[in-house]
């Protein structure tokens, strides 16, 4: 059998390249033209401050004054000041508790929704209000339901027998207190753990019970796992606010409220990030802390993003 | 993956390569943008100063004069922006109301278009001009011969800085000692036992009326107020927290030292920072059932503004004031308010000196009074004075303060005068907010039982000097 020939037309495929080409271009113009708001906004109010705030952390600048190159300075002082060192452990020591208490908390109302049937509508919605409460607002709710005299927790301790502690005073209880009040909004990551919920189907559970697994063997072996993904989402999405924590512990320790009192125990990395440069003017040191800060969440995360390989289910991941 | 989309990532690849000469594309792109950057942050110093010439009665003012940081909230305020409107006319004013938002106001003066006049606490007049972001009001003083005599020495000390005023002040926060009579007389005590004349008699005065239940907080005894009044009782102690040139700290002086000690086994006697604060943080500071008017708080130095707020609110709660006394029994005040100042590269500093001197004149603060007086009196209510910072209008509008007929808050009023005449003030300096972060965090670790007042106060200390020193070394740079 002999094999087909074909006649080819000297350029024919070069013209279709060009044409082809000049598609692609149309396309690609037409493309940039729809996203362009999105990108300029982007560039103007994202990238530019970014890239300028690098600058700025290697200068001495007040607002006031032209900034002053000084070269690495600013990173050679940040390795000497021990207001660093607190805050950034105060600002890990929440993240590595608090990170891990919303998820479990949030995880248990999901999992208590998905039970509620038809009321779940009005429990989903009672959930997410508090999560519409100003941060604000929640310094000062921290400051009345912990108060160590008159506050809720402690009356309600006291029903128990139990001297509640001075939460908002004593420095080993003023970080608990706040990551208990961070639990506050947690509805919002308790309506998208809910929705992944929804989505794990029923035959996995009718699998498991013909196998006698029990509520909680079904709960470990097989919802956990199917809504890995969304749990990874919120576990990521919230070790970040952790790390840039700032309106609660603001409010209740070093805001208005306070204008003199305040606590080292609260003393978080973006608060202290704040004084240096809207409290002291000093925007070129604060701007170092602010990208030491990036890199610190951004080594997490992909830290994070690393280890979830092993234990995530992406639906759609066929690796 | 389809055809089509492999061509088109090659392409896009293709067209991503850098060609030969990246390198000094990449060298030009940096530095452009390094030229673009430094451009970016614009600086003051090339502002002009208005001359001699535009300030005085002759000024010709015209346009809008912004004011940034002033509030017309009550009729002292409105009375005098009356006056002021009618002084600068034919220019208009607009008010930006609120508490001055201090990046708000300096990005303003950085961007070049800062407000006419800006309206800020005392204390903070010195770091803007250091910075550059205030002129000094010599000129404008000279040119609207602003009687400067008039005023409170230690308001125009804390508006002094490098030997210039920056600041025209106005009004003045003084501190009494205000106490509950009924628990005073219960525990067999007079206002002299809690007025700070004799630290031991405070001492045993506190434990006196005090009183604790279960563990819990009943009644605060005495509440010496810290961090805030740390100021007061070390200079009640007999020294200052800081030189009077405003270069050195002097926060671990045995004085300072002692002082706090002091006020923190105040708190210690009745159970420690944490359940006092807990308690005071519980009350109803402002309302009819404050910690005066329901027995539950002895005694506390505290500024004379609140007489007014616990006339208006529990009259008939058993007062007693005094002022606040030194070991020698003199009075003592530490003194803060307000001041005018003009920002660098006011679009009208004629006019800005020209409302900053009708705000704070006497005649506009005696119109002002008497619109206040007539008020209150229509609202059967005893007029308590006005501390306007200015020594001549306070002597005149205590003329307007009629006996009420009821003697306790009369007493009230007659402390706060007194006060008003003992007062003193820390000095401008260019690193405020570091020295005053440095005292009050060394007071708070105190208070919260994370260091000894030696330790803490050595190191805020550190701090303090460590700040003073930078921001007068970059002020000689510059």
């Amino acid at each position: 059998m002999t094999a087909p020939t074909y006649t080819t037309v000297p350029g024919a495929s070069r013209m279709r390249r060009g044409r082809m080409s000049t598609m692609r271009k149309q396309d690609s113009r037409a493309a940039l033209l729809f996203i362009s708001p999105w990108i300029l906004g982007f560039l103007i109010f994202t990238a530019w401050p970014v890239i300028y705030s690098a600058y700025l952390s290697l200068t001495d600048y007040d607002v006031i004054n032209s900034p002053n190159f000084i070269g690495l300075d600013n990173y050679r002082e940040l390795l000497v000041d021990p207001k660093i060192a607190a805050s950034l452990w105060n600002t890990f020591f929440y993240t590595v508790i608090q990170v891990p208490l919303y998820v479990i908390v949030s995880l248990a109302f999901a999992l208590l929704l998905n039970r509620a049937g038809r009321s779940s509508g009005f429990f989903r919605t009672a959930f997410f209000l508090p999560k519409m409460t100003p941060p604000v607002a929640v310094g000062i709710l921290l400051l009345l339901l912990f108060n160590g005299q008159s506050g809720l927790i402690n009356t309600v301790l006291g029903w128990f027998g139990i001297t509640g502690p001075a939460w908002t005073t004593d420095p080993n209880w003023v970080k608990p207190g706040l990551i208990l009040i961070s639990l506050w909004s947690v509805g919002g990551s308790v309506i998208i753990l809910l929705a992944a919920l929804r989505n794990v189907p029923a035959e996995l559970y009718d699998s498991a019970r013909v196998d006698g697994a029990n509520w909680w063997q079904q709960t470990m072996k097989v919802t956990v796992p199917m809504i890995s993904g969304s749990i990874f989402f919120i576990f990521v999405v919230n070790s970040i606010a952790a790390f840039q924590t700032f309106s609660e512990a603001y409010t209740a320790y070093f805001g208005s409220g306070n204008t003199t009192y305040s606590n080292d125990a609260a003393l978080f990395y973006a608060i202290y990030l704040f004084q240096q440069a809207f409290q002291y003017l000093h925007m070129g040191y604060a701007s170092a802390m602010a990208w030491i800060l990036f890199v610190i969440i951004l080594v997490i995360t992909l830290i994070q993003m690393k280890v979830s390989k092993r234990f995530v289910y992406l639906e759609g991941d066929q690796q | 993956m389809p055809r089509v989309n492999a061509e088109a990532f090659s392409a896009a690849r293709t067209a991503a390569r850098p060609p030969a000469r990246t390198g000094l594309r990449w060298l030009t792109g940096v530095a452009v943008a390094a030229l673009l950057l430094s451009s970016c942050a614009k600086g003051v110093s090339d502002t002009p100063e208005p001359s001699d010439s535009e300030y005085g009665p002759n000024a010709q003012i015209s346009g809008q004069l912004q004011v940034m940081g002033f509030g017309a909230g009550d009729e002292i305020a409105t009375t005098r922006l009356d006056l002021a409107k009618k002084a600068v006319s034919p220019a208009t004013v607009k008010l930006v109301e609120g508490d001055l938002d201090v990046q708000q106001f300096l990005s303003a003066v950085a961007s070049g278009k800062p407000p006419a006049i800006v309206y800020a606490n005392r204390d903070q007049i010195g770091t803007f001009a250091s910075r550059g972001a205030i002129i000094s009001l010599d000129k404008c003083i000279a040119g609207e011969a602003i009687a400067m005599a008039d005023f409170n020495e230690a308001a125009v000390a804390q508006v002094t800085f490098n030997g210039k005023v920056y600041g025209i002040p106005e009004f003045n926060q003084v501190q009494v000692t205000q106490a509950n009579g009924d628990l005073l007389k219960k525990a067999g005590l007079t206002i002299d036992d809690v007025n700070g004349s004799d630290w031991d008699k405070l001492a045993m005065a506190n434990e006196k009326l005090a009183k604790t239940e279960k563990g819990k907080i009943k009644t605060i005894g005495y509440d010496p107020k810290m961090p805030e009044f740390l100021p007061l009782w070390a200079k009640a102690n007999g020294v200052d927290m800081i030189s009077a040139d405003g270069k050195t700290a002097q926060l671990n002086d045995p004085k300072v030292v002692q002082a706090l000690e002091f006020a923190v086994n105040l708190y210690k006697a009745q159970g420690g920072f944490g359940k006092v604060k807990a308690y005071r943080d519980s009350a109803d500071f402002f309302g009819a059932k404050n910690q005066f008017a329901t027995n539950t708080l002895g005694a506390m130095p505290m500024e004379q503004w609140y007489i007014n707020v616990l006339n208006d609110v529990s009259p008939d709660a058993p007062m007693a004031f005094d002022t606040y006394r030194t070991p020698q029994s003199e009075p003592l005040a530490f003194a803060s308010g307000s001041a005018w100042a003009i920002p660098k590269g006011s679009a009208s500093a004629a006019g800005a000196c020209r409302l900053a001197k009708t705000m704070t004149m006497v005649d506009s603060w005696m119109a002002a009074a008497k619109v206040r007086a007539d008020k209150r009196a229509a609202e059967k209510k005893p007029f308590t004075g006005v501390l306007t910072g200015n020594k001549t209008a306070d002597a005149q509008i205590k003329t307007l303060v009629k006996p009420s007929g009821d003697s306790k808050w009369d007493s009230g009023v007659a402390a706060a005068y007194e006060a008003n005449e003992h007062t003193f003030a820390l000095p401008a300096n260019p690193a405020d907010a570091e020295f005053k972060s440095a005292w009050q965090d060394a007071v708070n670790r105190v208070l919260n039982g994370q260091q000894q007042p030696q330790a803490a106060m050595d190191q805020a200390q550190k701090e303090a000097q460590a700040a003073l020193d930078k921001a007068w070394a970059n002020l000689k740079d510059e």
